[in-house]
């Protein structure tokens, strides 16, 4: 069995993120980028069934630029065989992400592709659910649990609004994850020597048959209105007060 | 054309999610001349939400899908229902489709997870992108939604015919709606959509969902939220026993439900709930971003931590730098003496 994992390339989460002073979007100059993390709960879990022996093969695949190659190693740290990058330096939306994946799935047939379940930086939650789609494959978004049974059908406990859902999908299947799949792993020293020498494809959109074309134009990029700074209150008696005649909260 | 609005139900009740996407379509609608609101119902033996929907005031048409397939919704087969409504096929003389005739110019419903699920499958079918958790309608084809964990708002244009959207509830009032029976004359007509066949890719299995009396998060006045500060799940009764008494909802913060003090679904943040109450009251909740990203909505934000250094205080209108065990019982016998 084999399974596909896609990786974005995103601002790290620890970094504060700032809008630029013209409004046209993100700081991203000099800020340091990392795997998304769900994204890299994607990978891990992909490694477990490998290790767990009900995977032959992992392999990554990344849009992004050049320097994408650097979360690419990252994962290929984590226990992954290999990996493709398809390079492009243009802002890639949503549907063409998951049409280029969707080139990628043709080529590689995986089982299953796991991805994330959304990105931090643009958190639109759709990639997966596109590719699904375009591959008329079903989907599991998600992912709390995801467990192999026979014949050909993977059992995906989703969290969702009320609570869990367990649902079976037929394989081939997209199965997008969350935060309580598992805690990746840190990469050891000799497993990040051994990323070093892994194969990373190099591709780009035009050569899988894909031209972008963006759906979407941003206009404008604002930071959030700032709340006033708030009130020190001593006791419960005072909160109750505050709340009371000022805010009519209670 | 028209705009197209899936309901959020149970097979029960509508819930009051599908009230505020009914309010974010009227104001698409201001800039749109001549178009009509349709309701499509997808459920099993959901004639209650029929029901209750057909004294929507301003809705033209509800569309029902009433099969045992929708018994759980499955975007496999909800995915391929609303795009056969979307599209009129006309086939071009040499036989091959053409997708010329577009019924609907926006597609909506709540960001909720049935929503999320199937909505960008729906768009990706239609060949369209999706515009995901709106949080204010600029114009029929501009949108301002909320990234990066709600650190920066952008505002994004469509270029598309169709217009697929999820809608953040807790940014849009809800529309009210009658409740008194109309007369059969002005009851909003029901259409009856034909039966599909099932993907036959995916099957339900069971849910276990939890049982609550409490309001619904993203839609109740009041929420207390509780952190890693609360230490376990028998702590979470004094929050339970302080919602009751303000008819409050309960949330928590990732750490909390990674300790498993709580279930899955009471997590806000980012990747959570949203919530946008009149009064959002945090306990034991240190302030991570993407915690503060799903309260920032909040009228007034009231953040009790022992810890004077924690992040949740510059969110916060009142901030009460206290042991929560001695301010939770405190607060409980202060309330029950005002009733």
């Amino acid at each position: 069995m084999k399974i596909l994992v896609a990786v974005k390339r995103v601002v790290d989460h620890k970094v504060n993120v700032r809008v630029k002073a013209d409004e046209t979007g993100i700081e991203t100059a000099n800020v340091k980028m990392a795997i998304n993390p769900f994204c890299e709960i994607a990978i891990e879990q992909a490694v477990r069934f490998k290790e767990q022996g009900s995977v032959d093969e992992v392999v990554l695949v990344c849009i992004g630029p050049k320097e994408a190659d650097v979360q690419l190693r990252a994962g290929l740290a984590f226990g992954a065989d290999r990996a493709i990058l398809i390079r492009t330096d243009e802002e890639v939306q949503s549907l063409d992400v998951a049409k280029i994946l969707h080139k990628i799935v043709q080529e590689e047939l995986p089982d299953v592709v796991l991805l994330g379940k959304q990105a931090i930086d643009t958190d639109n939650n759709q990639t997966g659910q596109m590719l699904a789609a375009l591959t008329n494959m079903p989907q599991g978004t998600f992912a709390s649990n995801i467990v192999f049974t026979v014949p050909n059908t993977v059992k995906v406990t989703r969290e969702v609004d009320g609570g869990l859902v367990i649902l079976a999908l037929s394989l081939p299947a997209v199965i997008t994850v969350d935060l309580r799949l598992n805690i990746p792993r840190y990469a050891s020293l000799p497993n990040i020597m051994k990323a070093k020498r892994k194969v990373i494809t190099m591709t780009s959109p035009g050569s899988l048959g894909v031209s972008l074309s963006p759906r979407l134009t941003t206009l404008k990029v604002e930071s959030p209105p700032v709340r006033q700074a708030g009130v020190k209150v001593a006791d419960v008696a005072e909160l109750v007060d505050k709340l009371q005649l000022q805010a009519k909260g209670i | 054309m028209a705009i197209l609005i899936v309901a959020d139900h149970d097979n029960h009740i509508l819930q009051a999610a599908t009230f505020s996407v009914l309010t974010a379509s009227s104001e698409i609608v201001k800039h749109i001349r001549d178009t009509e609101l349709h309701l499509l119902i997808i459920g099993d033996e959901c004639q209650s939400v029929v029901a209750m929907a057909q004294g929507i005031t301003g809705l033209s048409k509800i569309l029902v899908a009433d099969h045992q397939i929708h018994q759980y919704p499955l975007a496999e087969n909800i995915a391929p229902l609303i795009v056969s409504l979307v599209q009129v096929q006309s086939r071009c003389s040499d036989g091959n489709k053409a997708f010329d005739k577009k019924q609907y110019s926006h597609i909506m419903t709540s960001a909720g997870t049935a929503g999320k699920d199937y909505q960008p499958r729906v768009a990706a079918l239609l060949d369209v992108a999706q515009i995901s958790d709106i949080i204010s309608v600029e114009s029929a084809d501009t949108f301002k939604r909320t990234i990066y964990a709600g650190k920066a708002i952008a505002t994004v244009q469509s270029s598309d015919a169709i217009k697929v959207l999820t809608v953040r509830s807790s940014a849009f009032t809800a529309a009210s709606l009658t409740t008194e029976l109309l007369a059969i004359e002005s009851q909003v007509p029901v259409v009856a959509l034909a039966a599909q066949a099932d993907s036959g890719k995916s099957a339900f299995i069971k849910a276990e969902l939890t049982q609550s009396s409490r309001p619904e998060l993203t839609t109740a006045k009041i929420v207390i939220s509780g952190g890693r500060g609360m230490q376990n799940t028998d702590n979470f009764e004094l929050l339970y026993t302080l919602a009751d008494q303000l008819h409050a909802a309960v949330g928590a913060s990732r750490a909390a439900v990674d300790a498993g003090f709580v279930a899955n679904d009471l997590q806000i943040g980012q990747t959570g709930k949203i919530v946008a109450p009149d009064l959002y009251i945090a306990v034991g909740i240190s302030g991570a971003i993407q915690h503060i990203a799903g309260i920032t909505g909040s009228k007034v934000i009231v953040a009790i931590n022992n810890d004077p250094d924690a992040p949740i205080f510059d969110a916060a209108d009142y901030c009460l730098v206290a042991d929560l065990f001695e301010v939770l019982p405190e607060l409980i016998a202060v309330l029950k003496v005002k009733d």
